[in-house]
Formats: C-alpha cells, sequence, structure tokens
C-alpha cells in the first residue's frame, strides 16, 4: 500500500500558529461590521485606528453599505442555503453578499458541503458557459514550438492561452509567437504572457497581450508588502490595464501566505476572502484562486480541497470571473487530483483550469499542472461520461498536423519579414512534429532573446503582427489578429467573465448571463457542442467493427453442404457461431478464426480424433453451437466456438447451459490454450483424463476494453442467425 | 458607434486600411469615452467597483506609456515620500484625473499610517 503514488503526497498536520488550516480557525477574528455616518468604524474586530492596507481598501471601496446592515444580520447557516436555494435568485445573491465582510463570506461558505459548493458553482458563476484555460510555454521559449502549441491548443477548444518565459527577457518573443500560433488556429482567443508585474504592464500597454493574470494578492499586509506591492499599487495597475483594453483578472489563493511565513495565525479561507473582497474593491473583473501556488499547501491540511472550491464560490458570489485552480499539479495520484477537480468540472465554471498544460509536462515553465496534455483524453472521456461542457474538444491528429505546420511557418515567415529572427525550413519541420522542445535539437538561445529585444526596442506591437501576417499571406490570421484588435477598441471584453467564441461572439456577464435557477434552467451544451463532447476519437459503433473485420476476411472457410450425423466414435465437431467466416474473422484475443480452428484441429489430430468443423446457423448461443456440435459428433463431443473467441467443450447428453469446460476469457486465450482445449475435447471422446487447465486471469479493465467490441460483435452474428438454415460442414484450408 | 482612441470609427478597422498601411496604434486603442460606457455597463450589472476602475482608466488612457508605468511604480511600498505622493496627485488633479488623484491621497494616508513610505 505504501507503494500507491498518493504516498509521494505530503500532508500535514492542522498548525493554526503556521496558517496551517483549512477554514474557520480558532483565530480567524468573529464578522462585525460597525458603520458611523457612512463610515465603517470596525471591520471583523478590527478598529479603524488598526486597519491595515487591505481593511483600509475594503472598508473604503469594497462593501455596499446600502445592505450591510441586512448582510451582517443574515444568520450564516441561512445565508449558506441561499446559494445552493435554486428559487433565490442568482442577482439576490450577489446583492446580499455585497454587504458581507470578509470574515462573514469565509463563515458562510465554509458552511458549504462539497455537494453544496458544486450546487453554489452551478448557480452563482457569471458566465453562462463554461471555459478552459491553456498554459502554453516551453524550455526553450522556441516561437515556433509555442505558435504549432498555440494552435493545437486552440484546435482543442480552449478560449484562453496563457504562456510564461524561463527567461524573462524572452517573454515579448513568447507573447509574438503565441499571439500569431492562437490566431492561426482560431479566432478570439485571448492571450497573455505572465511574468513580473512592470514588464506585463509593459506588454500590456505595447498591445502584445489581450489579458493579463499575474496580478498577485495576498491575503496579509506582510505578504502582499513582501510581494513588492500594496493593493493600492495594485489598484492602479489595474486601472492601466484597462486604459490599454487589456482584460485582467487578479492571482491568489489559499497557501501563499504560509509558504511566505505570513499567514498570521488565520485559515486559508479568511486569508483569500480578504484576497476576494480586494479583488472587488480594486475594480478588476475576475480572480485566479483555489489555491495556484499554493495549491498543494492547501492540499496538505484536512478539508483544504474542498477549501480551494470554497474559494472559487467566494469569488463568484462577490460577482466576478472564477478562473477556478487546477492549475498546479497538487498530487503525484491520478486518483486524487481527479477527486480535486471532479465537482468544479461537473459544476461549471468561467474556466475550469486556471491553466491546464497543453504541451508537455516538463515544457510546462509554470511547472506541471494538475491536468496536462497527456490527461486530454481522460478529459474529453469525462466530459462525455457527465455530459458536461469542460471546454475541450476532440481534435483529430489529421487535423492538427496541418495547423501545427501553418503556424509554425506563419510564426517563421512573420519572424523574418519584420527582421526579428530567421528559422530553417529544418526547425519548421522539427517544431511541427515536435511533443515537446527536447525534440528540438539544441537551438541558439540568443536567437530569441535577439528577436525579444528587436520587439521590445521596436515598441512593436499586435497591429504590426497583424500587417507582418497579411502580407506573408495568411490572410486569415491577420484578420483574426485585427478582429481581436477591434473588440478591444469596443471595450466589451473588459465586462466581468469575457471571452469571445469561435465565431467573435462576446459572451460575458453581460451578454451571456449564467441563469441557472434548478433542474431545467442555466447551461446545457447546444446540440452542436453535445455531439462535439461525445463525438471522442475512441468511440466505435458497429460499422467500425464490421470494417475492421472485412480486413481479415480470407478464403479458408469454405461451405462444402449440410452437415450429417456422425458415426465415428472418435470423431470430435467444431461448432462454429453463425457469424464465422462471414462477417466476423477475427477474435478479440487478436488471433483469426482461422488461426484457432488450425490450433483446435491440431489438439485434436495430437490425440487421434476425427476432426470435423460445423457452422450452426440457427443459433449463437454458444451453449448451444457446442450441444449441436456434440450431438452432430460421433463420439458425442463437440466444441462451441463464438466468433469474439469465447470457446468451450460439450457432450450430447448435458443440458444445453451445462458444458464440460469454458473458455470464457476470449480476449486473453491464446493459441496454447485453444490447443489445450481440444486435447481435452479428444481426451472426452476416448474416455481419457483431461488436462486440468485454469482459466486465463487478469487485473485489468477487461471488460471495459472488450465490451464495445463485444455487443459489436454479437450484433454481426445476430445478423448472420437464419432459423430456416440447416448446419453446414465447413472444409478449413490446410 | 465606437471610436478608437485615435478618434477613427472602429468600422474603418479593415484588412484593406491594413494593407495601405493606413492604420496606426492609436487606431487599435480604446478611447477613454468607451471605458466610461463599459464603465455604465457594469453599473448595470451590480458592479460599482468595476465601474470605478473603468473611470480610473479613462483617465489613465490619455497618459503616456513611461508616465503610466511611473505611477504604478511610485504607488509601490517604500517607493515614495509623503510629499512625492502628495506631489503626485497635485499633477493628476491637473491633468483631469482626479479619480486617480483622489486614490493617490488615499494610499498616501494608509501608507504613512502603515510605514509603508520611504
Amino acid at each position: 500500500m505504501d507503494k500507491q503514488r498518493v504516498n509521494l503526497d505530503g500532508f500535514a498536520h492542522e498548525d493554526v500558529g503556521l496558517g496551517l488550516v483549512a477554514m474557520m480557525g480558532p483565530n480567524d477574528p468573529e464578522p462585525s461590521l460597525v458603520v458611523d455616518a457612512g463610515r465603517i468604524i470596525e471591520m471583523d474586530g478590527r478598529g479603524v485606528a488598526d486597519f491595515d492596507t487591505l481593511d483600509a481598501m475594503i472598508a473604503t471601496h469594497g462593501i455596499d453599505l446600502s445592505v450591510a446592515e441586512e448582510a451582517m444580520a443574515h444568520d450564516n447557516v441561512e445565508l449558506a442555503r441561499m446559494f445552493v436555494d435554486p428559487s433565490v435568485r442568482r442577482a439576490e445573491v450577489i446583492r446580499i453578499v455585497a454587504g458581507t465582510t470578509p470574515a462573514k463570506l469565509a463563515r458562510v461558505v465554509a458552511l458549504l458541503r462539497p455537494a453544496e459548493l458544486t450546487m453554489a458553482m452551478t448557480k452563482m458563476r457569471a458566465r453562462r458557459t463554461p471555459s478552459n484555460q491553456a498554459h502554453v510555454t516551453n524550455r526553450l521559449d522556441d516561437p515556433l514550438l509555442l505558435a504549432a502549441d498555440a494552435a493545437t491548443a486552440a484546435a482543442w477548444g480552449f478560449r484562453e492561452i496563457e504562456t510564461t518565459v524561463p527567461v524573462l527577457a524572452d517573454a515579448p518573443s513568447n507573447a509574438v509567437a503565441v499571439t500569431i500560433g492562437a490566431a492561426i488556429g482560431s479566432p478570439g482567443i485571448l492571450v497573455q504572457c505572465s511574468v513580473e508585474e512592470a514588464m506585463e504592464l509593459e506588454m500590456g500597454i505595447r498591445g502584445l497581450v489581450s489579458y493579463a493574470e499575474t496580478v498577485s494578492l495576498y491575503g496579509t499586509e506582510s505578504v502582499f508588502t513582501d510581494g513588492d506591492d500594496t493593493p493600492y499599487s495594485k489598484a492602479i495597475l489595474a486601472a492601466g490595464y484597462a486604459s490599454r483594453d487589456v482584460k485582467m483578472r487578479v492571482s491568489s489563493g489559499a497557501g501563499s501566505e504560509v509558504l511566505m511565513g505570513g499567514a498570521e495565525q488565520c485559515s486559508m479561507l479568511y486569508l483569500e476572502s480578504r484576497c476576494v473582497s480586494l479583488a472587488r474593491e480594486m475594480g478588476v473583473q475576475g480572480v485566479q484562486n483555489g489555491g495556484i501556488d499554493g495549491a498543494s499547501v492547501a492540499g496538505a491540511v484536512p478539508r483544504g480541497v474542498r477549501e480551494m472550491m470554497a474559494e472559487n464560490v467566494m469569488v463568484m458570489a462577490r460577482n466576478l470571473e472564477a478562473c477556478t485552480g487546477n492549475d498546479a499539479l497538487m498530487s503525484e495520484s491520478d486518483v486524487r487530483r481527479t477527486s480535486r477537480t471532479l465537482p468544479i468540472l461537473l459544476g461549471g465554471s468561467d474556466y475550469v483550469c486556471s491553466g491546464f498544460g497543453s504541451i508537455q509536462r516538463y515544457d510546462n515553465m509554470f511547472g506541471p499542472s494538475q491536468w496536462n496534455a497527456e490527461d486530454i483524453d481522460d478529459w474529453l472521456a469525462m466530459q462525455r461520461d457527465w455530459g458536461v461542457d469542460g471546454g475541450l474538444r476532440t481534435a483529430e491528429a489529421d487535423a492538427i498536423g496541418p495547423v501545427r505546420r501553418r503556424a509554425a511557418e506563419a510564426c517563421r515567415d512573420v519572424y523574418r519579414w519584420l527582421g526579428l529572427a530567421d528559422f530553417t525550413d529544418e526547425h519548421v519541420e522539427l517544431a511541427v512534429d515536435a511533443v515537446g522542445s527536447k525534440d528540438l535539437g539544441d537551438p541558439d538561445p540568443m536567437v530569441v532573446l535577439g528577436a525579444a529585444q528587436a520587439i521590445r526596442s521596436s515598441g512593436l506591437g499586435s497591429l504590426e503582427v497583424a500587417r507582418a501576417l497579411q502580407e506573408c499571406g495568411y490572410d486569415e490570421g491577420a484578420a483574426r489578429v485585427l478582429a481581436m484588435l477591434t473588440a478591444r477598441v469596443h471595450g466589451d471584453h473588459l465586462q466581468t467573465a469575457a471571452i469571445f467564441d469561435e465565431q467573435m461572439r462576446l459572451l460575458s456577464l453581460v451578454t451571456d448571463p449564467n441563469d441557472y435557477a434548478g433542474p431545467g434552467t442555466g447551461y446545457e451544451p447546444d446540440p452542436a457542442r453535445q455531439a462535439e463532447i461525445d463525438a471522442i476519437r475512441q468511440a466505435r459503433g458497429v460499422e467500425d467493427l464490421r470494417a475492421d473485420q472485412a480486413g481479415w476476411v480470407t478464403d479458408d472457410l469454405t461451405s462444402v453442404g449440410p452437415a450429417a450425423q456422425g458415426s465415428d466414435p472418435r470423431e470430435v465437431v467444431i461448432g462454429l457461431s453463425p457469424g464465422v467466416g462471414r462477417s466476423v474473422w477475427r477474435t478479440l484475443s487478436g488471433l483469426t478464426v482461422v488461426e484457432v480452428l488450425r490450433e483446435l484441429l491440431a489438439g485434436l489430430e495430437e490425440e487421434g480424433c476425427q476432426a470435423r468443423v460445423v457452422r450452426v446457423n440457427r443459433t449463437l448461443d454458444l451453449g448451444l453451437v457446442g450441444l449441436t456440435a456434440a450431438r452432430l459428433a460421433g463420439s458425442g463431443i463437440g466444441i462451441g466456438l463464438q466468433g469474439k473467441g469465447t470457446a468451450l467443450i460439450h457432450r450430447r447428453d448435458l443440458p444445453p447451459l451445462a458444458n464440460l469446460e469454458l473458455y470464457s476469457m476470449a480476449p486473453v486465450i491464446t493459441p496454447t490454450l485453444y490447443r489445450m482445449l481440444a486435447t481435452n475435447a479428444g481426451r472426452h471422446a476416448k474416455g481419457a483424463t483431461p488436462v486440468p487447465v485454469r482459466n486465463p486471469y487478469t487485473d485489468e479493465a477487461i471488460e471495459a476494453r472488450y465490451h464495445t467490441s463485444v455487443i459489436a460483435l454479437v450484433a454481426l452474428e445476430r445478423a448472420c442467425v437464419d432459423r430456416s438454415l440447416d448446419n453446414e460442414d465447413i472444409e478449413v484450408a490446410p | 458607434m465606437t471610436r478608437a482612441f485615435s478618434g477613427r470609427d472602429a468600422e474603418e478597422l479593415t484588412l484593406d486600411r491594413l494593407a495601405r498601411d493606413e492604420l496606426d496604434t492609436d487606431d487599435v486603442r480604446i478611447h477613454p469615452d468607451t471605458l466610461e460606457t463599459q464603465a455604465k455597463v457594469a453599473e448595470r450589472h451590480s458592479n460599482p467597483q468595476l465601474a470605478a476602475n473603468f473611470r480610473r482608466a479613462a483617465e489613465l488612457a490619455t497618459v503616456p506609456e513611461d508616465e503610466l508605468m511611473a505611477l504604478y511604480e511610485a504607488l509601490r511600498p517604500h517607493r515614495s515620500t509623503a510629499s512625492e505622493l502628495a506631489a503626485l496627485a497635485t499633477r493628476l488633479d491637473e491633468n483631469q484625473a482626479p479619480l486617480c488623484a483622489a486614490l493617490v491621497r488615499e494610499a498616501a494616508n494608509a501608507y504613512a499610517r502603515r510605514g509603508l513610505l520611504r
């Protein structure tokens, strides 16, 4: 048990002194609010004279005094119920919560149990249509690979792409490369490059990115200032981004204060509630939280995963866009990370992941994500299983290849046209085919750095990128970059929870408000989106299987006329189900039916038996096929074989459902086992002692793997059943 | 009709004009009036703070890049003295940025109390 991967994770005892407590910490302040002459003079147990900068900002800008008295007077349980009660409209919860202090809201959401948090998320998130965000980065900051991977992320359905750098000075190049790749992949993808605050603002001002997210908030003043900011500097930053039409959200989340040794003995949820209040007060439209970089810290304490989801719900309740964590990898265990994410996937979020690593883990310069490129098939299966929209869709390999090529070529051409860098054709080829940057060899890092410096010193922005795309013949890409710039002039994307869909329709709190009010309301994927969710590439139907089987047809089995009753006491008959040699040619183990028959015939020959092969046309029941064979056999012993490979030994005097030996695990029956089966049939015929045969065993999910095929094979066989036909002798070519 | 920062109608942001090199950076930049329009939308959707941010942004929309960077820098902890922040607020007032000026004064008060001045 110790070897299970969950035991690689760290688990901590609660330690209030260190802030290692998820919610309802013993030192969290009692909620309180005292207003005097329209001014808050006490909040959450602290008098105005002792307000730190966070309190001051919250008390001055945040709390809606017209509703504060009512809100603070509400019983916590009563308020918590409003989050889940479908008869209470979202707007009403928003109205009341606007009057709550951080301590009050933290206590309320701490009362929500896991299923209630999922309900609350379903109802309280801002945007009706859920979405998802990708991380696109690589170790080399290679522009061509970034462009190709951005286009791939677009193909998978991500509507926001976040990049970052291992080398800070490369940032402008990464922003340009991802902008190109995203525009080749799809219209309307928002792009950001996460770096240090001032550099990120500079790129925003220059129009190199369309959103910003790495604007960190912390729940205590000491940690906030250690991060070299204050609520006021962040507020100006927020206004600065909006002034240059850049969408912005802030980042916070449990654990960051603990990691910086500044939790001041408070619980994670209370500190995060302060961050969420601050975000609202500063006037930003959204928050990325739910652990984020501290996710594994939160995950280490009791109820930590629940706390992270409660953080997200607080954001929604404060009427902000929620980018709901599931970002930094918080567990080595696939079970545990699924457990952490699933309730959010089910409830639906503005962005389920605030960074799904759509690239290889080793290339994720944010560190490995909770979900990574190798998990996409799992994600798609989970969406399909639950019929929910996690923002992704299947992208067929033969569709991805061309779009990667186009993105890498466009990036190469634009960099050349703008005089940023000259990449070789070979480099393009490597980037197109690369799984990750390890497949690129060892390109010169100075090339990227030079390109980045050229972008920065020339003040080049997205308009020049659009122009370059156009000049290089990428009119569609150019049109998409220009369309994004135009949309930014309109400014609707600055509203809460805004994304663009692939038709450049803007979806936000304003244009696509969440209208969940119980069953039958709220978001449902439209039929086209539902079809995308349902159509995973692994899904198979009878026609797929018929085509697979058709690839194995041979002329080795020939019908030679009606089967008569045998008389030779050494004769054993092998009965075939109706589809064998017609529509069914290959068993589940991968052996063809002809190969199986040759093993059976060889086994019988070794025992000195006469063998005859008969197709039974009237039934596909294996017991009856075997019994029919036994009754035709001179020895009274028959073998039944179904097309899928299941086999048994029967005797003429037994009831149909009884048999002598059954080989039921068709997918794992080997040639040796078929031969032993025939040996035993021969010994039964001769009255000798059969060898004991153990059915093969596997601990794999054999049923999950084969049931689809079994159902389809049975359908093929059933189509061949004809009660008017006799049994027929079959000749097997030697 | 939405006008870009330059005054150009957003409808005129076409590929043809891009190809003729007729578009300039200020043609693809938001106009302060648009931010005011967005502020009204935010107010209607129960977020007066977002509206206030858009109004501060409208003031900053005309502030040059380096001044904007400097404003942010000045508000970071331990960067400015009380008198520097006071002067900054006055300058913002003079440049028709009273909302940002008010935020700077508020910060100055809080910083003085919390030891975050230079």
